[in-house]
């Protein structure tokens, strides 16, 4: 159960439980639909966007819990960050969850909360849980909006 | 409530539980605890006796077959051959020449689709699927209409998960040449009344290809009772190997198709104006086949004729009314497939953890169930939900398998409270 306690640390169990920034957005300028196959989960995210800056974001959709927590705290964390930031982030979170452990420690205070998910690194099945928000906020500013798969 | 001690008196459980201990791969541990492999219906462990058919085919045996007049050539075709005629027997069927290999329940059934489909049907004609097919029996007949123009119709479940058979009979017309449905369900452990919509369909004069990836383990399969025109499964579904599996079809059937795919094998004589095509079966088995697993497969008949099939059936209901009776005590328990007629699948939801969260906390504990839409979309659909967790139960799981798999829901909804 230990082990489990790093994957399914309290701050998951919380997004879990109450997403944050779930639901539709009125008028959003991208709707993004993510899906991972693997486990049936869908997303759809609604963002709004000026300057090259996000305004207002949101998520509606099921999945695991890795999955829901991960959509609620990119859309914390999205929410008025400009794309620069997003990109950058998008980098420090695929190298927290594939890459090298180290990337953690030196950007503790940019990935703040979403360190939470650093545990999934253990549990390479999941991994495409924990991305698929961040793949789909990416393709928003990229400016694609077909839908997006984990596969 | 019934006891592990009970059921033991139930049922011929003693004969059949003792066989766990031809399963090599059963005994290990894994995340450091004693593997329960619940994932059967996805893929079985095999028995020590195939493993080693295979080993010995591949160190004294292996080399092409049909085509050498050498030794080593000569002794893989009589064991290539020898289980091909071990898989006639096996489900009776009346000439081993309607035994063709594949690389599985896919491929035999793309080869019928594809074969098949593209020769008979025209813009008019209907293909009658279910709701509860896997994909495997949806998609190849979707791109067999896709080129002949034929439409696809879907026979619907009720909310137990079993064929409303009424809506068979209505959609089941003149128009509809190809009734393509699964004898169980791997997504909700339906077993469907085989018989009746073989019968039923052959009234209208429609041909009958059945998904079989889940019946042969656990059901004694008769093609000729059965009157089936095309059988599909898998090796590897049945304790055998995978990337090798059957397509039974009847003679004067598979004798009218063309061929599926060219190649070596399949040819009689070629030259660049006229090709002839070989006779049954190798008309349909194009290139070097997998011969190593046809003799594995072989090897895993014999392992399956060595079973009573009726203790066996008795067994696995104990195991699956046992693992039932166990869950449904759980707080915030589904099962999705309540059939009537059930094989040894508990497809279920817990309260609202995610079947891809139960999956990574029961592996943790060496516990192997499998989680997510099982291939059968169409089925989630229905039952509205995007995912389930699914515990198979096979003829090397026992009691205790069962007792740590509930334990493990525990400790997730202990984990998720
Ligand atoms: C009912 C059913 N049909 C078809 C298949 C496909 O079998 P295979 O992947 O061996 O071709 C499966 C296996 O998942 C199945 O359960």
């Amino acid at each position: 159960m230990n082990d489990l306690r790093e994957l399914y640390r309290e701050v998951i169990l919380d997004h879990n439980r109450h997403p944050r920034n779930f639901g539709e957005l009125q008028n959003p300028d991208k709707i993004i639909e993510g899906v991972n196959p693997l486990c049936g989960d869908r997303m759809t995210l609604y963002v709004k966007m000026e300057n090259k800056k996000i305004q207002d974001i949101s998520f509606k959709g099921t999945g695991c819990a890795i999955s829901v927590a991960s959509s609620s705290l990119m859309t914390e964390k999205a929410k008025g960050s400009s794309f620069e930031e997003i990109d950058a982030l998008f980098e420090y979170v695929h190298e927290m969850l594939t890459g090298d452990p180290t990337t953690v420690a030196s950007n503790l205070d940019t990935l703040d909360k979403l360190t939470a998910l650093s545990g999934v690194r253990e549990y390479p099945t999941r991994v495409k849980c924990a991305t698929l928000a961040w793949h789909a906020l990416k393709n928003a500013i990229v400016g694609s909006d077909d839908k997006i798969s984990t596969e | 409530m019934t006891s592990a001690a009970e059921l033991l008196n139930l049922s011929n459980l003693k004969d059949i539980s003792s066989l766990r201990n031809d399963f090599p791969a059963l005994h290990q541990n894994v995340n450091g605890k004693p593997l329960v492999y619940l994932d059967s219906a996805a893929s079985a462990q095999r028995p020590q006796s195939v493993i080693d058919a295979m080993v010995t085919q591949d160190e004294q045996n292996h080399s092409n077959v049909h085509r050498g007049v050498h030794q080593l050539s000569q002794r893989s075709t009589e064991a290539y051959e020898g289980s091909r005629e071990k898989v006639r027997a096996f489900i009776n069927a009346q000439y081993h020449e309607e035994i063709v290999f594949t690389r599985g329940t896919t491929e035999s059934i793309n080869l019928v689709a594809s074969s098949l489909g593209e020769k008979i049907l025209t813009p008019d004609d209907e293909v009658l699927v279910t709701w509860m097919e896997h994909h495997s029996n949806i998609v190849p007949w979707q791109l067999a209409c896709e080129k002949t123009g034929a439409k696809l119709r879907a026979v619907p479940i009720n909310s137990n998960g079993e064929l409303d058979l009424n809506e068979y009979t209505r959609l089941l017309t003149d128009k509809t040449k190809i009734v393509a449905v699964g004898h169980v369900s791997n997504a909700l452990g339906t077993i469907n009344p085989i018989e009746h919509i073989i019968s039923t369909a052959h009234k209208v004069g429609a041909l009958v290809v059945v998904d079989g990836a889940q019946s042969v383990p656990h059901i004694k399969i008769d093609v000729q009772a059965m009157d089936c025109d095309f059988y599909a499964f898998s090796g590897h579904k049945m304790y055998g190997p995978s990337g090798i599996g059957v397509l039974y079809g009847k003679k004067a059937l598979l004798n009218d198709m063309p061929p599926y795919q060219g190649g070596g094998e399949m040819i009689l004589t070629v030259s660049f104006e006229k090709t002839t095509y070989n006779e049954l079966p190798c008309k349909f088995e194009a290139g070097t086949p997998n011969i190593t697993g046809a003799v594995g497969l072989g090897a895993t008949v014999d392992y399956l004729n060595s079973i009573d099939f009726d203790a066996l059936s008795r067994y696995e209901a104990d195991l699956l009314n046992y693992a039932t009776e166990k869950f449904l005590e759980l707080p915030g328990s589904r099962i999705i497939g309540t059939a009537n007629k059930k094989a040894s699948v508990l497809s279920f939801m817990l309260g609202d953890i995610h079947a891809h969260d139960l999956g990574t906390i029961l592996d943790q504990d060496g516990i192997a169930i499998r989680t997510g839409h099982h291939c059968a979309m169409p089925v989630m659909d229905h039952f509205g939900i995007p995912a389930t967790g699914r515990a198979s139960f096979a003829l090397y799981n026992n009691i205790e398998d069962i007792d740590r798999f509930i334990l493990g829901l525990k400790e997730s909804m202990e984990l998720f409270k």
